[in-house]
């Protein structure tokens, strides 16, 4: 059965799915359910994690994983949103050690926190790095108000 | 109490196209620890990225890597032109493939001949990037340019391969051929290579799976991905070639993995310039539109994927990159600890991150921060090795 039609079935009222193209597919899904659709995907499906990528947006940080089925040539971008100003997500490692290098780039390039992560340090950016400032969020009014001394790399 | 001494390896290095830190921390010969950070080169092109059009946006990705300079255009290009399903004529989707395979044979040769010198078989070294050379020269016949070849554009390529040079293309490519054959038995019957090579940081199957890893890595352990036959792109799936997957894991796979698909490079390519339609190189690109793209290329190193969110003006809303080396690097890991310390740069160095030349390289006693070994006593213990070996041997 096509991994599409099963999505559908499996998280009926949970997900929203937009079909792109025939090898591009979208799924929003709310945070709480995100965990059990990519394990699905993952282990159940067979799917390859590519990469998650973050995106700042005005409610919040959203983050696609980006789930590469390479047998039919699809991508399957699971799209949640973490909710500002807590920003907290539950890792994804315990289920997918691929992505510990991307939880600490976006946690420390966006502010997620993830919780449960075995070592959320820092890996791109240099140790004397302030606090606080994210390189990748966008520059807006809230932010200025929020720190006005801010800089931005 | 066990003596755990600390070697630090990088960050910066003449030949790295990406810095990385290794921390080794070793008892006597063997690695019992490790660590990595990377970083030093983060150039925040994500955010620049926000900042330029979609046109400079190629130029500005193309200059993320010197050595695979073509794969980051590929796929961003790739990835614009999935935002509104903009077609790309066929002829420039041959040229693409000839770049993008080009590409492979030059950076794959480059990595045999680094990973030569540094076992201390300069000869090695010498005649790989010997060959390297017409590769290089092909380049410019078809670009200008040695390397970054600015050939890529949203909607399709700058530049034309003219009617009249495709029989000196193929007759250069049939040389390239040669001389890779020649270099894949040279290096393959070494009985001393085998030895250096063989069984030497080994990822298990289960290992590069659960990791993520990509490309000729993962090939060598028995993962069968390669994009450029799982998500066909280009002119991919109108030609004939063959994926290389090997079992072992080992160093020696990963060599023989990279010098094998050298040859399919040169069959892709020669069936694609015999096979290039004639008509027109690019599609006029009047707007990108409103959404989302990801385009994925198989670079030398692994799989490559842009992601980038367009808001209807002219400049990404966001543009993520993931390269394979951030899949790859995390692998070492599970391949470096209880291996000694005169291999364990190789074992970096397998993943090809170009990770060589060692003058940064020095052993450090935690306790005192003094230097104990440097950087060219490292590359003296690891080619004293292939030394004892070669007398071994004969």
């Amino acid at each position: 059965m096509n991994v599409v039609a099963e999505i559908k079935e499996r998280f009926s009222d949970k997900v929203e799915v937009f079909e792109k193209s025939a090898k591009r597919v979208y799924v929003t899904v709310a945070k709480p359910d995100a965990k059990e659709l990519v394990r699905f995907l993952l282990l159940e499906r067979g799917a390859r994690f590519s990469i998650a990528s973050g995106v700042d947006t005005r409610p919040g940080i959203e983050i696609l994983y980006h789930m590469a089925f390479d047998e039919l040539g699809l991508i399957v971008s699971v799209r949640t949103l973490v909710e500002k100003p807590e920003l907290v997500m539950e890792t994804f490692t315990d289920f997918m050690p691929a992505a510990d290098w991307i939880e600490r780039e976006i946690h420390e390039m966006l502010g997620v926190n993830f919780i449960g992560h075995p070592h959320l340090k820092r890996l791109l950016l240099p140790d004397d790095w302030p606090e606080g400032v994210y390189p990748y969020r966008k520059k807006t009014f809230e932010s200025e108000q929020e720190n006005p001394e801010r800089e931005y790399a | 109490m066990p003596k755990e001494t600390l070697i630090p390896i990088g960050p910066f290095h003449p030949l790295l196209e990406e810095p990385e830190f290794f921390k080794f921390y070793v008892e006597g010969e063997k690695v019992i620890d490790a660590e990595v950070r990377i970083g030093w080169n983060h150039r925040g092109i994500e955010k620049l990225a926000e900042g330029k059009t979609y046109e400079q946006d190629v130029f500005l990705v193309e200059r993320i890597c010197g050595i695979c300079s073509t794969s980051h255009p590929f796929a961003f290009v790739q990835a614009v032109e999935d935002v509104s399903g903009i077609e790309v004529p066929e002829r420039a989707q041959y040229i693409r493939t000839i770049i993008g395979d080009l590409e492979r044979i030059h950076s794959h040769l480059l990595w045999v001949g680094l990973a030569g010198h540094f076992i201390g078989y300069n000869t090695v070294f010498m005649w790989a990037w010997k060959y390297r050379e017409p590769v290089l020269d092909v380049f410019e016949a078809i670009s200008g340019n040695r390397n970054h070849y600015g050939m890529f554009k949203v909607g399709g390529v700058r530049r034309d391969i003219k009617e009249t040079e495709i029989p000196a293309l193929l007759k250069a490519i049939d040389e390239i051929e040669g001389f890779c054959s020649m270099l894949l038995k040279a290096v393959m019957d070494d009985p001393v290579i085998k030895a250096r090579t063989k069984g030497v940081g080994v990822l298990k199957k289960r290992d590069a799976l659960a990791m993520g890893v990509l490309g000729p890595v993962a090939r060598a352990s028995g993962v069968a991905i390669d994009i450029r036959k799982d998500h066909p792109y280009a002119a991919y799936a109108k030609v004939d070639f063959e994926i290389i997957v090997l079992q072992d894991g080992d160093v020696f796979s990963k060599m023989a993995v990279r010098l094998l698909e050298c040859i399919e490079s040169v069959k892709i390519i020669r069936q694609a310039l015999k096979a290039m339609p004639p008509g027109p190189i690019e599609t006029e690109v009047r707007e990108v539109g409103v959404g989302e793209g990801i385009g994925q290329h198989e670079a030398p190193r692994g799989e490559v994927i842009h992601y980038v969110r367009a808001n209807g003006s002219n400049y990404p809303e966001r543009h993520k990159i993931r390269a394979p080396s951030f899949m790859n690097v995390a692998s070492f890991k599970k391949t470096v600890i209880g291996e000694s310390i005169a291999d364990a740069a190789l074992i970096t160095a397998a993943v090809d991150p170009c990770y060589c030349c060692t003058e940064r390289m020095a052993v450090v006693d935690p306790a005192t921060d003094k230097i104990i070994l440097s950087g060219e006593e490292l590359v003296r213990l690891c080619q004293e090795k292939t030394e004892k070996l070669k007398k071994f041997k004969s």
